[in-house]
């Protein structure tokens, strides 16, 4: 017992209890609108636009959402693009980022720390800074509308995050460990195999969830450089919005589409996330 | 680890093991430095040229202006751009507003988390879900689910206590957006406090405890002094990514009158219609001395904490 030393022990109950219970209002309050948009997703688009507390629920916007009119973004195009330029982005971050990790913390190089502080220099600098040339050359190239110009920027996005987040948890590694095997020959290969990887892959794992879920949310420039056919998640989500009839429901519906695999990644990742989003400072 | 134990690494490095030569050890760093710097670096450098240009899209003009060199032209005019002082105003009250809000309630979060209760787990985990929301969805979902004149859940809630419906958005265009991005940031910050209330040094709490010390005093005098270097972490990170809030403003008021701050005119200005790539990249290069500014703030508070920890 860190606190209350002053209050008696049944006083003390009641005050941990009313703590307990003032916790549970305010997290039910901060994700009202959260909870309020799975349930209308599962409304008639009467009840929805009403913001009644209606019985008959039923999934039948998510098949509304799932069928497009021919001409618009199609869920499964926006998914699939979704999924192959998060996937193979995050792939080629962790290829570029694990020898990088390496270099900096299980064999440090010389000034390793400005190398360190250039990479997260680089997440200051802001995206306006650097969209015009990046456009124009998509023009030039015929990149625009593509999934390799958003792989690419995406990689520049989470490199640096990534860089941060793999050495800190390489920095865990015990060095008496790797010592040890260099001194029974182990080679490198099976260094990183059965010394290094056990102990650094869930801080890998979580690292990869992060960057997913940066790449999957991104907008501005899969709104400037990919309008077409080439559009993710998040501009499927806008095509629900309509201006002619009701849309609160199956806006709800593909908005609970949209978010469900980085909320599901980030519950599981949120133990270790903390490192991530405060660049390996914090644990 | 300590940096003495990386020194005697270095040392170490150059007596007989496979990666004795510098260029060795710096071989597997140099893939993501190249990357890094051809995607962030060089299109910032050709920025800088592009600033003093007349540089405008080809495609979409009738009649092709040959590009040129304009000298500081662009950068003029936007000393005298009274809507770009006005988008920095803007920018200013945005990202200082959303981040003393999220700041503020969430150490309260923090520290009503920071003890065992039942449910602890469940209540940190539904807190955090809004930081992971897509920023589009969180705001498409406070705009037409909340804020809605029509539907909005916020002006039934009002109707119903016998008050007026408030337009929200189109009155407070400003103060709707930065409800939206404080409610995302909330999370972030409570668990960058939360990491703070933990690392505390239990001895000296207890050692206050039994000096019998009143909680209000401990919090005040041990508690606060010590979460101060947190408040500053999640303080500048959390400005780094709100100053450049897009998603938000786009979704919600497209740039109406109030809300339309640096990034936002920037990008009105180039491929958001205006396709001046020369005179907003001379905004870009004025966003960017400014972000350098805050940024050196920024890797200083980093730096001192990244210390502590190898020291640790």
């Amino acid at each position: 017992m860190r606190r209350g030393t002053r209050l008696g022990v049944g006083e003390r109950r009641a005050v941990v209890l009313g703590l307990g219970v003032l916790a549970w209002i305010v997290g039910l309050l901060w994700i009202f609108p959260v909870a309020w948009t799975v349930f209308t997703s599962f409304k008639t688009e009467q009840d929805a636009s009403a913001q009644t507390l209606h019985h008959s629920l039923s999934f039948g916007r998510y098949s509304d959402v799932s069928h497009s009119t021919p001409g618009t973004l199609s869920l499964q195009t926006a998914f699939m693009n979704s999924l192959v330029v998060v996937v193979v982005s995050t792939l080629i971050v962790l290829a570029l980022a694990l020898p990088a990790a390496y270099a900096l913390a299980i064999r440090p190089i010389h000034r390793w720390r400005d190398v360190l502080f250039f990479f997260i220099s680089t997440k200051f600098l802001p995206v306006v800074a650097s969209i015009f040339p990046i456009y124009v050359y998509a023009e030039k190239w015929n990149l625009i509308g593509t999934r390799t110009v958003l792989i690419v920027l995406y990689i520049a996005i989470n490199l640096p995050l990534a860089i941060w987040m793999t050495r800190s948890f390489f920095m865990e590694v015990p060095r008496e460990l790797i010592e040890a095997a260099e001194i029974d020959g182990t080679n490198l290969f099976n260094q990183l195999r059965s010394v290094i990887l056990p102990i650094v892959a869930p801080g890998i794992a979580a690292t990869a969830l992060l960057c997913v879920i940066f790449a999957w949310n991104e907008y501005f420039y899969a709104l400037q450089l990919n309008f077409a056919n080439g559009s993710t998640m998040p501009q499927w989500v806008i095509t629900n919005v309509s201006t002619r009839g009701n849309f609160l429901a199956k806006l709800s519906a593909a908005s609970v589409i949209a978010c469900l695999p980085v909320v599901l990644a980030g519950w599981a990742a949120q133990k270790r996330m903390i490192r991530g989003l405060s660049m390996g400072a914090l644990k | 680890l300590t940096a003495a134990a990386a020194d005697v690494t270095v040392a170490r490095g150059r007596v007989g093991d496979p990666f004795s030569s510098a260029w060795r050890r710096r071989l597997p760093l140099l893939p993501a430095l190249l990357y890094v710097v051809a995607i962030t670096q060089l299109p910032f450098v050709v920025s800088i040229y592009y600033s003093f240009t007349n540089l405008k899209d080809k495609t979409q003009s009738l009649v092709p202006e040959p590009t040129r060199f304009v000298g500081f032209a662009n950068y003029r005019q936007i000393f005298s751009d009274p809507f770009f002082r006005q988008a920095v105003w803007t920018s200013v009250k945005m990202t200082v507003l959303a981040v003393v809000l999220s700041l503020i309630i969430g150490t309260l979060f923090a520290i009503l988390l920071d003890r065992k209760f039942l449910g602890q787990g469940v209540i940190r985990t539904l807190l955090i879900t809004p930081f992971l929301l897509m920023p589009v969805v969180a705001a498409l979902i406070w705009k037409q689910q909340m804020f809605s004149s029509l539907f909005g859940v916020l002006n039934k809630v009002l109707n119903f206590l016998g008050f007026n419906s408030v337009a929200f958005i189109s009155d407070h265009p400003l103060g709707s957006i930065v409800t939206v991005l404080a409610w995302q940031w909330t999370p972030f910050m409570m668990l960058i406090m939360l990491a703070g209330l933990q690392s505390q040094p239990t001895d000296i709490i207890e050692a206050a405890n039994v000096d019998g010390a009143s909680p209000v005093g401990i919090f005040r005098q041990l508690t606060l002094p010590h979460l101060r270097r947190y408040l500053e972490l999640g303080a500048l990170l959390g400005s780094i990514y709100i100053v450049q809030a897009f998603d938000a403003i786009d979704v919600m008021t497209g740039g109406g009158p109030g809300s339309t701050n640096v990034p936002y005119y920037v990008y009105q200005d180039s491929i958001g219609g205006g396709f001046r790539y020369g005179s907003a990249s001379a905004y870009a290069i004025v966003v960017v001395i400014f972000s350098i500014i805050i940024a050196t703030f920024a890797l200083r508070v980093l730096l001192s904490l990244f210390k502590d920890e190898e020291r640790a």
